[in-house]
């Protein structure tokens, strides 16, 4: 029963175990709750001070992080730094060396380059929650579209998921992979061929494979993801035209029948309707994407906690029994 | 001035004998060679090298030196003494510097620079094309009076076939060879650390192995289409090696070197992001660090550089994808080689002074360097093949800091450096090893050839 | 105090909370987590048994409540708190197994009123340990038994929702206890 989530950080979805991400799922549903009162709000974290340093434009995923500190009672503080100012003088190390004079609990780092959260967690006292860095991961998306799909299918070993689109740049797509793979389901990924590079099944040990077409890889599906084309990293020079991908890496109506008859349909948004999702399929009866925005503000409630809360001192507490004064 | 370097175990391929001498030095040459026992003038100052090896002196074919340009990450003084420290006698500066050495002023403000200095020999090489921009070629003929050894753009690949094959033409007429640095640019585009599992994983753009292979290959072609004397800087692809092996087989004048972070480390420590794991040529994955042992270990690798690449702390503190490229390697690259390779049975004692000494003097034409004979320049490597100790970053001497190897334990260390007669280095506890090493080590390091 | 005792004491406190409040009609028993959850339960089948119609339960988490996070080292589980229907006028009965320092109502108080305003709260508890551990002004209404212990003893309740037996002892406390 005592599961224990004793880290200082949450920097990726890899490193963690099945237990550890079952246990700040069950985390987060209690946090759903609160969400879903009249008094939006527990003392929790009162009198702690939660950064989010954001070097990339996120109003999202900034906001789900800002609203969940708040309804733990926490300061939340908002930087935006540009990451342009960085490389001509100020460096990571040292914008972290600032913020830590503040005392922050936690720090949300937000980066265009991957392990930009790594280095900061070796320096920082402060736990730091990575909410997405360059390619590499994006701990907190995976974790809220796991708590969706577990509230719609139940739970997630032995089903099959689907993931279309560019593989190769998405921290989206390698912290769902770890963390579905982890606890049993098996992934597909399908994309144009510049964007899912051959050998992307050695990201994890099993459970993967990598489909030539989008087809192949929602034949039977239980949930089908869709990422975002992000025209701002240039993806554009991976293949020839928009109207080309939306052809034939768009998700259809007309797939869904090869996916199982309940299949669900995720996307992390903000969503190019037209492009890689018809506005028929994101407006549809199997579409889940404002379920996930709801679970997001649940998941970070549950990691805000669970790395601010306690004290560090670590230990086993017999935590359910022990009461307070005792 | 005479230097008596007593005691040793002489280890010198290019006489073929390898035995207990002792060694003269009269006037920074090689006076004698001396069966122990036999006669040496009373009056030389003795160096007591009982239980140690004694090498003609390392040279590391690749360092960055930063001066002229960049001083505060090192200079041609805290170069040449980090790689005295490291038992290079001496060293061949890279010329992309602030200004790139690619007209005779600068290689004679390098050399002068290092005679200043007064520690290691330094070579300067000088650049193929003019700041080493690809387009036009250096003043090959003028830098070679000056004092280059050979010509590189290190640093950068030349992307031009056809401006390589001038260039190999060219540096044929002046016997310089030429360096390439082999990176097929356009497959690389933003790359950050070795193409493969782990950069997936770590979400950081890749450079694929063919992007060194082809131009690898191609400089192989040339070589034979020009005739040219060509050496590969830091292979460390397995198809780099096997273009290198065929263009032997085919006997062009082909040669290659490979630095110790390519044998010593794979990609897989670039996990955590420290971006003193970021290198040019990147670590690779397993299978090409076996290619690079199965390279050393058949003779197709020639030699061991460093590659040093000193960066200033501030700029290796910047995010994986901004920081620079490079790493020091001056004071871990014996050590590297002899624990990892001699002590791990990949090669002897003798074919490590090959990559260490007799052949970059041999590509690098540095005469009367890479051997002990009588009448050789005097520059002497002395090394203890079983100390162990810890490198502590720290106390390094170089001006930077940005080694992956801090901390490392090693067993095999350089004791003593010596550079035309004249002790530039010695270990601090040179006394506590000289008290424990006692006549038996001699038997060991017999066994060990 | 055996599992006889504990079913009596707890027969006695349902008649009181009944008599007290007039009946059972607007009455709603809030268990605190973990063992004030089945004691609740178990209330409510009494109070069913005396008047007829069974008192809806409600489960109360604290965790988040507590006023010691940062000082219990890895943090507690968060558990569900589930109050079903509406407690705006209600009579609730807090129940909890153990009363000690008061800490524990206080935060299920403050928890309490977030979810609305009752009428009325009331505290029945298994067990007091004694008025002078009380850190805070709180009291219980209904006692199913005065225990006075040392601050160097803990008071184990077992029920056997949980634990194997069924019953109420005190024990040292460990002394790593930190």
């Amino acid at each position: 029963m005592s599961t224990n989530f004793n880290r200082k950080d949450l920097l990726g979805i890899r490193e963690l175990s099945p237990a550890e991400i079952t246990h700040i799922l069950d985390t987060a549903e209690s946090f759903r709750d609160v969400s879903r009162r009249e008094i939006k709000k527990v003392p929790t974290l009162r009198g702690r001070t939660v950064i989010n340093l954001f070097f990339e434009a996120s109003t999202r995923t900034r906001t789900s992080f800002e609203i969940a500190a708040k309804r733990l009672s926490a300061d939340a503080i908002n930087i935006s730094a540009s990451s342009s100012s960085v490389t001509k003088g100020e460096t990571l190390l040292d914008t972290a060396r600032n913020l830590e004079a503040m005392a922050p609990d936690c720090i949300v780092i937000r980066h265009n380059c991957a392990g930009a959260p790594h280095q900061l967690a070796r320096i920082c006292r402060a736990g730091i929650v990575n909410a997405g860095d360059g390619s590499h991961e994006h701990p907190t998306q995976a974790l809220l579209d796991a708590l969706t799909i577990r509230e719609h299918k139940g739970g997630i070993e032995g089903l099959k998921v689907a993931i279309i689109g560019d593989i190769l740049h998405s921290r989206v797509a390698r912290s769902n992979i770890h963390l579905l793979t982890a606890l049993g389901a098996s992934v597909s990924v399908a994309g144009p061929g510049t964007l899912v590079p051959k050998d992307f099944t050695e990201l994890v040990e099993k459970g993967l494979r990598v489909e030539r077409r989008i087809e192949d890889a929602i034949e039977g599906a239980d949930v089908v993801m869709i990422l975002r084309i992000q025209r701002e990293r240039q993806t554009s020079a991976f293949f020839p035209s928009m109207r080309e991908y939306a052809v034939h890496y768009g998700l259809h109506l007309e797939h869904l029948t090869l996916a199982s008859q309940d299949a669900i349909v995720m996307h992390p948004g903000p969503m190019n309707r037209g492009i890689e999702i018809s506005s028929e399929v994101a407006d549809g009866s199997r579409s889940l994407i404002l379920d996930q925005v709801s679970n997001g503000v649940a998941v970070r409630m549950a990691i805000l906690y669970l790395l601010a809360g306690g004290g560090r001192a670590g230990g086993d507490v017999d935590d359910t029994t022990k009461r307070i004064g005792e | 001035m005479r230097l008596l370097i007593k005691g040793g175990y002489l280890i010198d391929p290019t006489v073929g004998e390898n035995a207990g001498r002792d060694l003269l030095i009269e006037k920074g040459r090689v006076a004698a060679v001396l069966k122990p026992g036999e006669d040496a003038p009373e009056d030389a100052q003795v160096f007591d090298a009982t239980g140690l090896v004694v090498a003609p002196g390392f040279i590391d074919m690749h360092v960055h030196l930063r001066e002229p340009g960049q001083e505060y990450k090192e200079t041609i003084e805290t170069g040449a003494r980090a790689a005295v420290a490291g038992g290079w006698t001496s060293v061949c500066a890279m010329p992309n510097t602030d200004p790139v050495n690619d007209n005779p002023a600068v290689t004679r403000f390098i050399i002068e620079q290092a005679e200043r200095a007064h520690l290691a020999n330094v070579f300067p090489i000088g650049a193929i094309t003019k700041a080493s921009g690809g387009a036009e070629l250096a003043e090959m003929g003028e830098m070679k009076r000056a004092g280059i050894v050979a010509v590189s753009d290190d640093g950068r690949p030349v992307p031009s076939s056809g401006m390589m094959r001038r260039a190999m033409e060219y540096a044929r007429g002046f016997d310089l060879v030429v360096v390439d640095h082999c990176e097929e640019r356009s497959l690389v585009a933003g790359g950050v650390m070795h193409e493969g599992r782990m950069s997936l994983i770590l979400g950081l753009r890749g450079m694929p192995a063919a992007a060194e292979e082809i131009d690898a290959i191609r400089d192989c072609l040339l070589a034979e289409l020009t005739g040219a004397r060509v050496h590969l800087a830091h292979v460390s692809t397995r198809g780099a090696i096997e273009a290198v092996r065929r263009a032997k087989h085919k006997g062009l004048d082909v040669t290659c070197e490979v630095a110790p972070h390519h044998w010593a480390l794979t990609d897989e420590v670039v996990e955590g992001y420290d971006t003193n794991t970021k290198m040019n040529p990147p670590l690779r994955s397993r299978e090409h660090v076996y290619a690079v042992l199965e390279g050393l270990r058949d003779g197709t690798i020639d030699a061991i550089a460093t590659d040093h690449a000193p960066h200033h702390a501030d700029e290796k503190a910047l995010e994986y994808d901004h920081a620079p490229f490079g790493v020091t390697g001056l004071e871990t690259g014996v050590a590297l080689a002899l624990d990892r390779l001699v002590h791990e049975g990949v090669i002897g004692l003798e074919r490590l002074v090959e990559l260490c000494s007799v052949n970059p003097a041999r590509i690098f034409r540095l005469a009367d360097r890479g051997t002990l004979k009588q009448g050789a320049i005097g520059d002497v490597t002395i090394l203890d093949p079983d100390l162990s100790w810890t490198f502590d970053a720290a106390k390094s001497k170089s001006r930077s800091r940005n080694t992956p190897f801090d901390g490392w334990q090693f067993r095999g260390a350089v004791v003593a450096t010596i550079v035309a007669g004249r002790i530039v280095y010695e270990h601090p506890e040179l006394k506590q090893i000289r008290e424990r090493n006692e006549a038996n080590k001699r038997e060991e390091i017999e066994a060990k050839r | 105090m055996d599992g006889a005792r504990i079913n009596r004491a707890l027969a006695r406190l349902a008649s009181e909370i009944v008599e007290e409040n007039h009946g059972a009609t607007d009455l709603y028993l809030v268990g605190i987590r973990r063992r004030g959850v089945p004691l609740a339960e178990r209330m409510a089948d009494k109070i069913a048994d005396l008047e007829g119609n069974r008192p809806p339960v409600g489960i109360l988490d604290i965790t988040l409540y507590r006023d010691d996070l940062s000082t219990v080292g890895v943090n507690p589980v968060v558990n569900r708190t589930e109050l079903p229907g509406d407690i705006e006028g209600r009579n609730i009965v807090l129940i909890d197994d153990v009363l000690y320092t008061g800490r524990t109502i206080r935060a299920a108080l403050d928890q309490l009123i977030d979810f609305g305003r009752p009428r009325r709260v009331q505290l029945a508890v298994l067990i007091d340990r004694g008025k002078e551990h009380r850190e805070l002004p709180i009291q219980a209404d209904y006692i199913g038994k005065v225990v006075p212990t040392k601050k160097s003893e803990i008071i184990k309740v077992m029920l056997t929702d949980f634990d194997e037996e069924e019953g109420v002892a005190i024990v040292e406390r460990p002394t790593a206890e930190s």
